[in-house]
């Protein structure tokens, strides 16, 4: 065990995992929204909106997380047309195409969430606020909107987890977050073990705050 | 289209094998991940704290690290690894662990805490009475687990283990960094050879669209051979 080199990296890496951190919230922040509209069309009846929908949803869930970046990152700028539009200023950075990546690969796993939870509102409840003359713009906005978020908390915590580890793929594009500087120290000291320690502890730290944070708000919002 | 076709012109061949190796580490993953649960499961479930304490380190910090972290462990410290426990028994040569092996290691013991997981979950919620009956009929310990327990685990582990699955065959796009060639790796050599990144990358997704694809569709029938009787 080298502490010296524990002790040495362990500012290093704090400063990534604020990278880390920047990169999950940004994303999730996009991801909501990407869920969220995803999940309204899932509800639509319209046949070729729920498929196109549930396509989305189908695709981003089953390829890999580095599939996508690599397409996003290394695939995109081979497009001439791209280059030429606004868009490139975008798209030149590893950083944002990291976070499109992120942030459609999340909304495409909160999109199905959102949708169970819509899914799972009793009926009756509904029909209350309807027999109430509450319009149904505001029974979706007052009534369904929050009982879903409530629904959805505890798997939202778990997508949140999962996300916050799929960050770490930024690191294949060049960008140095915790998982980026932890591999840059490896590879220059040959220490793995170490700095394996350091750096899994703050993502484990992570971990804790967020489970903790997600269980607290479960229990505030309780039906009980 | 040339670039995908079999043979010296195109990386269809290539990519077909690249295919088979992703799909041989993904199995070897799973298993891998099985003899772990298989350990950690029992210990999960034992009523020693101390025991309890070991399963839950190996579940919560597997789940809590990235994947990445995880194979950089193996990666760079497997070796070390193998070659400290072989100086101990008198082999001091160097020792280079094979990609296949490392790669199968490091997304197997992820596996094996997800499916830790499952097992757990699974045998908890068998009812108490299963276990009595079969002490009634005096099954042997051999017995009761194998002919009453361990079907009705699968019938309630299987939904979540074809999870399992999708993630571990997610994961082992990952080992491409440590140079092990599968799909992700090979659509990498592919795209710097021919500068055409946008096709290989998305036939890469293609491919792996396809694999969840069929193997959803294997797992459904075992969830319905399982369910018989239900």
């Amino acid at each position: 065990m080298d502490l010296e080199l524990m002790i040495n990296s362990f500012p290093k890496l704090l400063n990534a995992a604020v990278i880390t951190l920047k990169l999950l919230s940004v994303s999730l922040i996009i991801g909501l929204f990407i869920g969220l509209f995803f999940a309204i069309l899932r509800l639509n009846k319209n046949i070729f909106i729920n498929r196109f929908a549930y396509g989305y949803s189908y695709v981003f869930r089953g390829t890999p997380l580095l599939v996508q970046i690599f397409i996003i990152y290394f695939g995109l700028g081979q497009i001439e047309y791209l280059r030429s539009t606004v868009l490139w200023i975008i798209l030149k950075e590893p950083y944002w195409c990291a976070i499109i990546a992120f942030a459609l690969n999340t909304g495409a796993y909160t999109s199905e969430i959102l949708r169970s939870a819509f899914q799972t509102i009793k009926p009756g409840i509904i029909e209350a606020g309807k027999s109430l003359g509450i319009s149904n713009k505001v029974i979706f906005y007052k009534i369904q909107i929050p009982i879903a978020i409530r629904q959805s908390l505890p798997a939202y915590g778990n997508e949140i987890i999962l996300m916050m580890k799929g960050t770490s793929l930024a690191s294949t594009v060049t960008i140095m977050d915790l998982t980026g500087v932890a591999k840059y120290i490896i590879s220059t000291t040959f220490k793995p073990i170490e700095v394996f320690i350091v750096a899994g502890g703050i993502y484990l730290f992570m971990t804790f705050i967020i489970h903790n944070v997600i269980k607290f708000l479960e229990k505030k919002y309780s039906f009980n | 289209m040339e670039l995908l076709a079999f043979g010296d012109t195109g990386w269809g061949d290539e990519l077909f094998y690249a295919t088979l190796m992703t799909i041989a580490v993904s199995i070897t993953a799973m298993f891998i991940g099985f003899l772990f649960a298989l350990i950690f499961t029992p210990l999960k479930l034992s009523k020693n704290k101390f025991l309890n304490f070991i399963a839950n380190s190996y579940t919560t910090i597997i789940r809590g690290v990235p994947e990445l972290l995880v194979i950089y462990l193996f990666f760079f410290g497997g070796t070390g690894a193998v070659m400290y426990v072989a100086s101990i028994f008198g082999y001091n040569e160097y020792i280079e662990i094979n990609a296949f092996i490392t790669g199968a290691f490091a997304i197997g013991i992820i596996s094996g805490a997800y499916s830790t997981e499952v097992f757990r979950g699974a045998i908890q919620s068998i009812d108490k009475g299963q276990f009595e009956a079969a002490n009634v009929l005096g099954l042997n310990n051999f017995g009761k687990f194998f002919k009453i327990i361990l079907p009705q685990t699968l019938r309630l582990a299987i939904p979540n283990l074809s999870n399992v699955w999708q993630i571990t065959l997610k994961d082992t796009s990952l080992i491409s960094v440590t140079g092990l060639v599968e799909i992700m790796r090979q659509s990498y050599i592919a795209a710097g050879s021919t500068r055409d990144p946008l096709l290989f990358y998305s036939f890469a997704a293609v491919l792996y669209l396809l694999l969840t694809f069929v193997s959803m569709k294997l797992i459904n029938r075992l969830e319905v051979k399982y369910s018989r009787g239900y």
